[in-house]
């Protein structure tokens, strides 16, 4: 049941036609609304991109206008300086990492609890589901000490493991669904032919699983890449900074620059855009289905 | 249908009181089967979910019970915590106004995320749910500010917003000079600023989440309304949001918890010290504010612990008395 229902996605165009007949005008009316609406969500997202490639008087003269004439030094200026690459390059070690880490974790944890019949199955599922009801707000303090007598403050692992942590609650409440569905005969097929257990695991578990996979792990990944709290608390040592913290970083710094801090923040939404772009379907689906943390 | 779908999982989820007590006294009916006595299954299972447990009770449980515990102490976060204080932070934080106002703050926020978005969010999604020209790029755009994280679109809006910004001067362009405010620092402008943020930022999230809702709704039923003579808007009211209303309830606990945990685009617009003066404070960055930033350890879990329980009570109630007709059949029918 679930495994039809999480890759559904409400941007996927409706299978059939909706059963009223829109009138010209109707249509028109609708259209109008929804560009007056793009406009709105879209006009400080402009803002930021465009006012990058004005000068600093130029915004002072004149803040709401547009370049007049356009220039690319702000944005030069960040992409050939290491300060952005080193924060772009923090934040994919650590969203990747806390990506594998939840994606594997998780799976293994879920196949257990969905697939093996034992006395804690119930508690075990219960306590990561329990996970869910603890933002790391709530635990940031304490996680902090844990993280710090592991000596793990100013390391990206420092960030990584707890973000695998707080993500495992999520992965695990959408693949449990995921894998029981998968159907006891194809199991049974499995062992008649001599698979054990894992075997079925590797061979057949994963590879079915994978449309939840994929949700799971674009979640977690978005929600390291935005991540802010954690990565405040944990890394204090700029070369160890991730994106979010380093565009802060910048906009205290260099806040007369308004122009370069524009062109800085600009760039760093850059590739959270890009990798809603490719995935959006997934993105959407699996927030539709899933709790947002 | 997605949203349906998925509803048991979310619900499960968030009540952990009710599913801790299920787990924990009835323990599951096959409990005794050929594999459990087996070394090798028990092996396996170890394995399998070994790694994750070691990580989520050391980095989830571990420093949430500790929390609890620490808010006992006045403790600067060195050494043991050994400055037993009993319920004093508690008192402290009951009596501190500035954590009245956040928490006054944070009850405006939900209530205000509620009325603003879910109208907005329902007439959006019933508009766009129709075949139309540009409908797949439409609903990518709206979704845009979900996906720009709160520290970019923070130090966005803060830009935006200054007292020298472009909203004013676009203002003072277009002949309203009158309406320039100081968006971020009046207190009596500062709370509907953060709201248009909010609202601005998270309304796409709604409009998916409905959009996702409405398509789980059989054309059968509007299609016969509309043979009997019934106006578009006729049908929304009395068959299409009578529907929706899971994925309504859904949002609306997704969106209260949102709220009152409330942090990262207050602290970075706001500061962690106009937050206070401008009247859009809450209680998380509160915490952040009196207890790490103010070496107070002790005193920072304390709030935590409030702030845990407030939303512990919101959401059991929340569930206790909305939720549980939605969870109910979904529950039975998925044979848990």
């Amino acid at each position: 049941m679930a495994v039809e229902a999480l890759p559904s996605s409400a941007l996927r165009r409706p299978r059939r036609g909706r059963p009223m007949r829109h009138s010209a005008a109707s249509n028109a009316v609708v259209s109008v609304i929804a560009a007056v609406v793009i406009v709105l969500m879209l006009a400080p997202v402009a803002y930021i991109v465009i006012g990058g490639f004005r000068t600093n008087s130029q915004i002072t003269d004149s803040p709401a206008g547009f370049p007049a004439p356009w220039v690319a030094t702000n944005y030069l200026d960040v992409l050939t300086g290491g300060l952005f690459w080193r924060l772009v390059g923090n934040s994919l070690i650590v969203g990747l990492l806390t990506t594998l880490g939840v994606v594997v974790l998780g799976l293994m944890a879920s196949f257990a609890i969905a697939r093996y019949e034992y006395r804690l199955r119930g508690a075990m599922y219960a306590l990561f589901a329990a996970g869910l009801m603890f933002p790391v707000t709530v635990a940031i303090t304490p996680l902090y000490i844990v993280v710090k007598n592991l000596g793990l403050t100013n390391t990206l692992a420092g960030v990584i493991l707890p973000q695998i942590a707080f993500g495992l609650p999520t992965t695990i409440i959408i693949l449990v669904p995921f894998l029981r569905a998968i159907p006891a005969e194809i199991q049974e097929a499995a062992e008649i032919d001599g698979a054990s257990r894992l075997g079925f695991f590797w061979r057949m578990v994963i590879p079915l699983s994978l449309p939840g996979v994929v949700t799971v792990g674009i979640l977690a990944f978005i929600g390291s890449w935005n991540g802010y709290l954690l990565p405040l608390f944990i890394l204090n040592n700029p070369s160890t900074f991730t994106l979010p913290l380093g565009v802060q970083q910048f906009s205290s710094q260099y806040s007369v620059d308004t122009a370069r801090v524009l062109a800085f923040t600009s760039l760093s939404m850059l590739p959270a855009l890009v990798f809603f772009s490719i995935f959006q379907r997934r993105i959407v689906g699996g927030l539709t289905g899933a709790v947002k943390g | 249908m997605t949203v349906r779908e998925q509803l048991p999982a979310g619900q499960r989820s968030s009540g952990p009181g009710s599913t801790i007590g299920g787990g924990v006294t009835t323990p599951p009916p096959m409990a005794r089967r050929r594999t459990t006595g087996s070394w090798r299954s028990r092996l396996e299972i170890a394995v399998l979910t070994g790694p994750a447990l070691v990580v989520f009770l050391l980095f989830v449980i571990f420093p949430v019970v500790a929390a609890a515990y620490y808010g006992f102490f006045r403790w600067a976060g060195y050494g043991v915590p050994n400055q037993f204080v009993g319920l004093q932070n508690y008192v402290t934080i009951v009596q501190d106004p500035t954590f009245i106002a956040a928490l006054g703050h944070n009850a405006v926020i939900v209530v205000l995320s509620l009325v603003l978005q879910g109208p907005i969010a329902i007439l959006l999604a019933l508009l766009l749910n129709r075949k139309m020209r540009g409908q797949t790029l439409i609903r990518v755009l709206i979704f845009i500010p979900y996906v720009i994280s709160e520290v970019v679109v923070g130090t966005g809006w803060s830009l935006i917003l200054q007292t020298t910004g472009a909203l004013n001067s676009a203002l003072q362009n277009m002949g309203l000079g009158a309406l320039r405010v100081d968006w971020l620092a009046n207190p009596d402008v500062a709370i509907w600023t953060l709201m248009g943020i909010i609202t601005w930022k998270y309304v796409g999230f709604a409009v998916i989440l409905f959009l996702a809702g409405l398509q789980g709704i059989p054309e059968e039923l509007t299609e016969a309304a509309s043979i009997d003579g019934a106006s578009f808007w006729q049908i929304q009211r009395r068959i299409t949001l009578p529907l929706l209303g899971p994925t309504l309830r859904i949002w609306a606990f997704l969106s209260v918890i949102g709220a009152l945990q409330l942090f990262d685009l207050v602290y970075i617009i706001w500061g962690q010290y106009v937050a206070s003066t401008a009247g859009t404070s809450t209680m998380a960055t509160y915490l952040v504010v009196n207890g790490r930033n103010a070496g107070s350890y002790g005193y920072g879990n304390a709030v935590a612990v409030v702030l845990f329980l407030i939303s512990l009570i919101v959401a059991l109630v929340y569930q206790r008395f909305v939720l549980r007709r939605d969870t109910e059949g979904a529950l039975t029918g998925k044979g848990r």
